[in-house]
């Protein structure tokens, strides 16, 4: 009866070139006929990183100094082990390589994560939220020029928090949110991009980085304090240092690392304590977000007053997913990077979506005609 | 005849407009939607539908991120192991997505689809949207 007109909006005959059946098991007949590997959505990843498993480790692509970073932690370590370790066990204790041990393995594992782990990018927008967000702009805004600072205001705490464009990620950063340049993603909670861990520390890898820097310091001044023992011990009865370091020359190796570095982690620690106890990002402080430089009248609306709730929330709080579905499978009709829709439908170009569109319109008339 | 039509016009129903729930950021930076009800659903939706649904979700996130005894406690004992149970264990804040993808999957089903929408899973668009897809209606033809 209605043959003419059902051929007429076969959607399958005007999208894809495929002269398959009508599809009475589902929408698998409108696909490329071609068998592609199915891609992960790594490999389209837009952002400068680098992925390694897989997509189940992440880096930036600058990876930084992280091999220097490593390198040193191991060759310091290294060279306690072997040379200072047996001389304090005869002469003091066995428990000093147990708590160096400890130590070492504490650093490598959260440094490997804080460098590995994805610090919380957030995707970009979809082509299709970016055209909403647009249209939202322009009927609030000047329609015959954009204007080059696109914010936004909200009110967090009764604090006037303003929310940046981002042009790269097409979308209104959230709070806290900062677009790092080395890597080009946004990040939620952004607090630095660090070089010596080859990656962004975020919402997600804050606590590693942290647990990181804090184990560093013990280590580096455990290590110190444990060289200087040695050398003093051998240095007694009158030998002098210089008899103890041709008898031990790792150990002068060790002394010079140690003195150089251990400040400036201790030091480190010390500001990152200071900012999880207030609850601040390294971003915000060094902008002075929340200090009423300004002469305003602003405090930290993120802060939960109390340092010990403020430490708890930054370092104990449920770990957040990563949002960029790494592992995730791209649809098999999505290769070209279209927008985001999860149904399978088949990729129409505009033109052929509003002539799909216009027959069915006909159809529907003469149907109901 | 008929009836493959109506199949492929239900299999295939063709994407009329999207609307975007946009994050509500007053409390912080806490997952939370706004609940305020888009005018281009009027005529599909009721409001308060709507708002529970939005309000559900936004319970449901609160739940996956609430700071109490247990998560400190997760936390405490991950920092000792030096966070390695990461690797082994389901966190709370995965399993409570999991229930929320279920929860959205049963709205869908009950809910959205029978009216030519369909709701789909923040964490897909990176928990800054809950996307609201309407499909053109296509009561016409299709015997419903």
């Amino acid at each position: 009866m209605k043959n003419c007109e059902y051929q007429q909006i076969d959607p399958q005959a005007l999208s894809t070139p495929t002269p398959t059946p009508p599809p009475h098991q589902g929408n698998e007949p409108e696909k490329k006929t071609e068998p592609k590997r199915p891609k992960r959505k790594w490999e389209v990843f837009p952002g400068k990183n680098r992925f390694y498993c897989d997509g189940r480790l992440i880096v930036a692509r600058q990876s930084g100094v992280l091999p220097l970073t490593v390198g040193l932690i191991l060759v310091t370590s290294g060279l306690f082990f072997i040379f200072d370790c047996p001389f304090l066990v005869k002469h003091l204790t066995s428990c000093i390589p147990v708590i160096g041990g400890v130590l070492f393995v504490f650093v490598i594992i959260t440094l490997l994560q804080t460098s590995f782990t994805d610090p919380g990018i957030l995707p970009r927008a979809t082509p299709d939220e970016a055209a909403d967000i647009e249209k939202q702009i322009d009927n609030t805004g000047n329609t015959s020029y954009r204007p080059p600072p696109r914010t936004k205001e909200v009110l967090i705490n009764q604090q006037v928090v303003k929310l940046k464009y981002c042009f790269t990620c097409k979308m209104f950063r959230p709070p806290r949110t900062s677009h790092c340049s080395l890597c080009d993603n946004c990040v939620e909670r952004f607090d630095h991009h660090c070089p010596w861990v080859g990656n962004c520390v975020g919402k997600r890898n804050y606590r590693f980085f942290y647990t990181f820097i804090v184990s560093l310091s013990f280590l580096t001044a455990f290590i110190f304090g444990c060289v200087t023992t040695h050398l003093a011990l051998r240095a007694q009865g009158g030998k002098g240092l210089v008899f103890a370091l041709q008898e031990s020359p790792g150990s002068a190796v060790e002394l010079v690392i140690c003195f150089f570095s251990v400040w400036s982690i201790l030091g480190l620690s010390g500001f990152h304590t200071y900012l999880v106890a207030s609850n601040l990002t390294t971003n915000e402080d060094i902008k002075g977000s929340w200090s009423g430089k300004s002469g305003e009248d602003v405090t930290n609306p993120y802060s939960h007053k109390n340092i010990f709730i403020n430490c708890c929330s930054v370092l104990c709080a449920p770990m957040p997913p990563s949002l960029i579905d790494r592992r995730g499978f791209l649809p098999a009709d999505e290769s070209a990077q279209t927008g985001g829709t999860d149904i399978e439908l088949p990729t129409l170009a505009t033109k052929s979506e509003i002539n799909v569109e216009e027959k069915c319109l006909d159809f529907a008339v003469t149907c109901s005609g | 005849m008929a009836e493959t039509h109506s199949l492929q016009d239900l299999q295939q129903p063709a994407v009329s407009s999207k609307v975007f729930v946009q994050r509500d950021y007053s409390s912080g930076t806490i997952c939370r939607f706004q609940t305020k009800f888009p005018s281009e659903l009027e005529s599909r939706l009721d409001k308060q539908q709507f708002e529970e649904t939005i309000q559900a979700l936004n319970n449901l996130y609160a739940e996956a991120e609430k700071l109490g005894g247990k998560s400190y406690l997760e936390g405490c004992l991950a920092c000792l192991t030096a966070y390695t149970i990461f690797l082994c264990m389901e966190t709370h804040y995965e399993k409570v997505l999991k229930k929320i993808a279920r929860y959205i999957k049963d709205q869908n089903e009950k809910i959205y689809a029978p009216r030519g929408l369909l709701l789909t899973d923040p964490i897909e668009r990176g928990l800054r949207v809950v996307e609201v897809t309407i499909f053109e209606d296509r009561s016409i033809g299709s015997g419903r």
